[in-house]
């Protein structure tokens, strides 16, 4: 008999959440409770470090759910999460109020600057956080619902729909980089003050922001969870393998992708508005279509189709972003091709595919003959 | 519910009455090519009909039809007395009782036999009712029926991707029959199958014969032989000739088509 492992009988979904559940635990624990002094203390940076992978793991879910199960490779949904951030930076540019360098109390310091003399109208109601939060939901979503209506309905796939994701998310880039759309431009909104009165800068706050951030993973990490294993979830999957089939049983096919598109890019949308409070600023470098390749990437490094295996690929890739970038700056892309390529050849199901395979492997010999 | 006079289709045509499959004077060109020429063709309620032709009949282009894949430049298709096919969306077309069989077997090779059939079962196919929805008693009853149908009772949890080329033949079969269609159109059921798994396809399609109309497509004539009470030949799109195989058979036309080139 092989020695149990310690997390035998621990299934992805269970480690996932349950190491979810350790971090909300350990981390304001480690960040409060233990003294700066300690080698055990975690500083307000790592805390803001931790809930920057977060939120990308929930993008890392939605582009999972789109194209691990629906397999529909979109390169576009950093489009939908830099929109949610954009709708967030929004309202957290009004509460800057007569703190900006103008001090306008209106106007956000670069409408000052172009000389403008009031709030374009798309502004308006942003100065309330409900309407902002409505919007985080409500733009990016609208915008995939009207995308995905006309690409599915004229049954646009493959690699052509990648192709106009990636033109989507580029237009929007080249858009947002213009004064005059009234968005920042190249700089983008930065500088933030508060959030719903409180202080961005101050400790608890990005606590709370961090809490936050893992409790929206946890509930976008159920909900994906329901609709793939509810019967939606298996049409969709039935829609990734066999599309005409699909159609032939009286299938929607262009509902279901559709309904789907439209989630995955609230997700998305869901994950960049966490994103903007906490790094502090959102331009339209965020629109750049490397970065929804990247996404993929972490995707399929983490392992396709699972979910989890998206989450922990997108913190682990970044996490090693954040290592190379401080260590090894030049050698970062190269390290990040090199780990797609590994995968790719040799992992076609991702890190936590490997795992489940060695842990199924183990559990095989283990068995009596 | 009876439909409005005008749409009758055949008051206007004067074609036999009580058919479950009217297709009158089909054109159907691709780039000048006619794939259908003036095809008219009556299938009978409850019939099991067997077609066959050399390639390029028309034969799969008909089922295009049929199924809402092709639109003819010409002519009329009608699902009962009352349906005009032509007015209709592929899966409106499913919806409305006509199950398609691919010549490939086509079926979710990652989800198990029986979700394979749960996802064919007749019934709502909107997204919010799936998310919500769940096999209740009877629905699971029916489930274990058409495996019992298809005799993949042992497969029943199996990925369907692990069947062999025959199961999944036949588990395609039983994916139709969750829909309880009227109208089954089944493309070569037996190409690539083993002589025993022919076999078997033959008794299967004989006992859906009666409780549904069957039109199988296939090149196989020892197997048609087997089946068949009445045969259509299409050649160059259009009928060549119709009626029990021996009949077929002895037709010189047919002769000339099978073997005179």
């Amino acid at each position: 008999m092989m020695p149990r492992l310690p997390l035998q009988g621990l299934t992805g979904p269970g480690l996932f959440l349950g190491a979810l559940a350790l971090a909300a635990l350990l981390v304001p624990l480690l960040n409060i409770a233990v003294p700066e002094s300690s080698a055990l203390h975690l500083s307000g940076y790592s805390v803001t470090l931790i809930a920057k992978y977060m939120s990308y793991a929930i993008l890392a879910l939605a582009v999972d759910l789109i194209w691990g199960y629906c397999g529909i490779l979109s390169l576009g949904h950093g489009a939908f999460f830099a929109l949610g951030g954009y709708a967030m930076g929004m309202y957290l540019m009004r509460q800057i109020g007569t703190r900006g360098v103008y001090g306008d109390p209106i106007l956000p310091d670069f409408m000052v600057f172009l000389n403008w003399k009031e709030l374009p109208w798309f502004w308006y109601g942003f100065d309330h956080l409900g309407f902002a939060l409505a919007m985080v939901v409500l733009v990016p979503g609208v915008l995939a619902l009207v995308f995905g209506f006309f690409a599915f309905r004229s049954r646009v796939s493959g690699v052509y729909l990648s192709i106009i994701t990636q033109a989507l998310t580029y237009a929007l880039m080249l858009a947002f980089f213009r004064n005059d759309m009234g968005f920042g431009g190249n700089n983008g909104f930065t500088d933030f003050k508060d959030i719903a009165g409180f202080s961005l800068q101050a400790p608890a706050t990005r606590m709370v922001l961090f809490l936050a951030t893992a409790a929206v993973l946890a509930g976008s990490y159920l909900l994906c969870r329901f609709v793939v294993a509810s019967r939606t979830g298996r049409v969709i999957q039935a829609v990734r393998d066999a599309e005409s089939r699909a159609r032939f049983l009286g299938y929607r096919v262009e509902y279901y992708k559709l309904w789907v598109f439209v989630l995955s890019a609230v997700l998305a949308a869901v994950a960049g508005a966490l994103y903007v409070p906490q790094i502090g600023i959102i331009n339209p470098g965020e629109f750049s279509p490397a970065n929804s390749i990247e996404i993929v990437i972490w995707v399929a490094i983490g392992g396709r189709g699972t979910l989890y295996g998206a989450a922990a690929g997108a913190v682990f890739v970044n996490y090693a972003k954040t290592f190379f970038t401080a260590a090894l700056p030049s050698f970062w892309l190269y390290a990040l091709g090199t780990l797609f390529i590994v995968v790719t050849l040799f992992l076609p199901r991702g890190i936590v595919g490997a795992f489940t395979a060695l842990a199924a492997g183990n559990a095989r010999r283990a068995q009596p003959e | 519910m009876s439909a409005p006079p005008d749409l009758v289709a055949p008051a206007r045509t004067g074609a036999p009455q009580g058919m479950a499959l009217y297709l009158e004077a089909i054109t159907v060109r691709f780039d000048g090519f006619k794939a259908l020429d003036r095809l008219t063709l009556y299938i009978e309620t409850g019939e099991l009909r067997c077609i066959i032709g050399p390639n390029g009949a028309g034969k799969t282009t008909m089922m295009d039809v049929i199924t809402g894949k092709t639109r003819p430049d010409s002519g009329s298709a009608w699902f009962g007395q009352s349906v005009d096919l032509l007015a209709h969306t592929e899966p409106q077309i499913a919806q409305l009782g006509i199950g398609r069989k691919f010549q490939k077997p086509t079926v979710f090779e990652q989800h198990s036999v029986f979700e394979n059939l749960e996802l064919a079962m007749a019934g709502s196919k909107s997204v919010w009712h799936s998310l919500l929805a769940r096999i209740d008693a009877r629905q699971r009853e029916k489930i274990d029926a058409t495996l019992q149908t298809i005799g993949l009772q042992e497969q029943r949890e199996r990925r369907a991707g692990a069947l062999s080329h025959g199961q999944k033949q036949w588990l395609e079969i039983g994916m139709l029959l969750m829909q309880e269609p009227q109208l089954l159109l089944i493309d070569e059921p037996v190409a690539g199958m083993t002589p025993h798994e022919t076999e078997r396809t033959a008794e299967l399609l004989l006992s859906l014969a009666g409780r549904h109309s069957v039109v199988v497509v296939e090149h196989d004539m020892e197997f048609v032989r087997s089946i068949a009470r009445r045969v259509t030949v299409l050649h160059e799109g259009r009928v060549l000739s119709e009626g029990s195989m021996d009949v077929v058979q002895s037709d010189p036309r047919v002769i000339e088509v099978y073997l005179g080139q």
